[in-house]
């Protein structure tokens, strides 16, 4: 087997006695004091996540001509310096190839974060559809930390000249920490107010310890998963694959239909003839929760699968999302969410599960 | 005295009544525990049978009862609050039960060989 990928911070969350699980390639943090504790320190204080698993891309060419305007379904063209934008990168169906935040560092520079599973093909295909410009992988030289919480904005203050308070959601900020380059992002992937702060290795370790010193929870990949799916975000691999398209996925409000770009010509074939299946979000009615895979029923009839579910802390239910094929079926009555063992009530719902 | 199973139920008897739970080992595995589906009151059982089942947030489990009998309490503030076992998974019962063959104790480990067996999983 090949050996995982260390983050540079695995020493130190080792001495906290984590519990690890290979992600990706990458040997990570699944919890420390325990997945609920930690979603709880996100909903309530401050958590510290390391994402350093991701991948950063950088990108440098002209904008209109080079093609990249078209290799996604953002429109970078529109989008202003400082800004960054959520959306998809496609294959010629319409299915989602990886999905991705790019930023606009300036006229003719990007840095496009992808998911660790999808580095590899999602640089081929972004590199195949550009011409005179240049698309660098530097993940490897990338720690990213995920600063996700009420009280986010108060731990990290001290350590910047920016005034935070000026950066709105999708912002970003190339800046200093301890003397090092750093992007300063507000964004995040739980729904908290919260920062994620692209630096190299060794200012990462140096803020893990100053923020953890400051009062920063660290909290793993479990608590990121119910976080996210308590807002709705899709997690590539589960409710996103290159068979599922966004508008499958009930993404729409990120894809428009009316630019071009690879895939949106399937996209609106597919919107033309109308959905046959589509993502949507359910809740249990106790606390048991379906896993992904489950299948789903309505009337003894196989109608779909789940894609992701966790248990809610906040709601004290089981929540998830699930592909359900939308030809006989009524989003009014239960559904039933089985595998092998369980037979489990649930009902659909809307997003976000919590509101924010 | 405690004795396990293989499957990390322990059971505690007093005269004809075993108290049956899950050792921290298996708890810890677990991580934070959602969900308790417990067995029937008054259920003959017999040792390995699936009687009860439990949800983490990580993944779900059956538990396997370690000694036959006849249910006769059942511990339901788990249902509420299955985070009393995250808690003290070694003081706090899923079931007891009237046991119908103390023999079987036999065949199951002692403190000093589950946690040999645990150490070699």
């Amino acid at each position: 087997m090949e050996e995982l990928l260390k983050t540079p911070l695995y020493t130190r969350q080792q001495a906290l006695n984590t519990k690890n699980v290979s992600f990706c390639g990458w040997d990570m943090p699944i919890q420390f004091d325990g997945i609920i504790a930690e979603h709880g320190y996100c909903r309530n204080d401050v958590a510290l996540f390391d994402t350093s698993h991701m991948g950063e891309f950088f990108f440098k060419g002209d904008i209109k001509t080079s093609g990249i305007n078209e290799a996604t379904s953002i429109n970078i063209d529109a989008l202003d310096i400082g800004k960054c934008k959520y959306g998809f990168l496609l294959n010629e169906q319409g299915g989602v190839i990886d999905d991705l935040i790019i930023y606009r560092l300036c006229e003719d520079e990007l840095m496009i974060v992808v998911n660790a599973s999808r580095r590899a093909i999602d640089y081929d295909t972004l590199n195949s559809r550009i011409t005179n410009a240049t698309l660098e992988d530097r993940s490897m030289e990338f720690a990213k930390l995920d600063v996700q919480g009420p009280r986010s904005k108060e731990v990290l203050e001290k350590y910047f000249d920016v005034d935070l308070e000026t950066l709105t959601f999708f912002s970003f900020v190339q800046t200093k920490v301890f003397e090092s380059e750093c992007i300063l992002s507000r964004t995040g992937y739980t729904g908290e107010l919260g920062f994620e702060l692209y630096i190299d290795a060794e200012t990462s370790v140096k803020l893990w310890d100053a923020l953890i010193a400051d009062g920063a929870k660290p909290a793993g990949l479990g608590a990121r998963d119910i976080l996210r799916l308590e807002m709705g975000y899709s997690l590539y691999g589960n409710d996103l694959s290159e068979t599922i398209t966004p508008l499958e996925a009930n993404l729409s409000k990120f894809v428009n239909l009316k630019r071009d770009y690879v895939g949106k010509e399937a996209l609106v074939k597919q919107k033309e003839e109308g959905l046959t299946r589509v993502l949507l979000p359910f809740k249990t009615t106790t606390r048991r929760s379906a896993r992904k895979d489950f299948e789903v029923y309505q009337n003894d009839k196989k109608i779909g699968f789940v894609t992701s579910g966790a248990f809610s802390p906040i709601l004290n239910v089981g929540i998830g999302l699930a592909m359900i094929d939308t030809d006989g079926f009524d989003e009014n009555q239960s559904i039933e969410l089985r595998d092998g063992r369980s037979n489990i009530e649930a009902n659909i719902t809307a997003l976000p599960f919590i509101k924010k | 005295m405690k004795k396990y199973n293989e499957e990390h139920e322990w059971v505690e008897v007093e005269g004809d009544i075993a108290t049956v739970g899950i050792s921290s080992y298996a708890v810890e595995q677990l991580g934070d525990l959602t969900f308790f589906e417990l067995p029937e009151m008054d259920a003959e059982v017999s040792m390995g049978d699936s009687v009860a089942f439990v949800e983490s947030v990580k993944a779900a489990s059956d538990i396997y009862t370690p000694i036959s009998g006849e249910i006769c309490e059942i511990n339901e503030t788990l249902l509420d609050e299955p985070e009393l076992i995250n808690q003290d998974a070694q003081g706090t019962f899923i079931y007891k039960l009237k046991v119908s063959n103390a023999d079987e104790l036999d065949s199951l480990m002692n403190e000093d060989e589950y946690k040999n067996f645990v150490d070699s999983l």
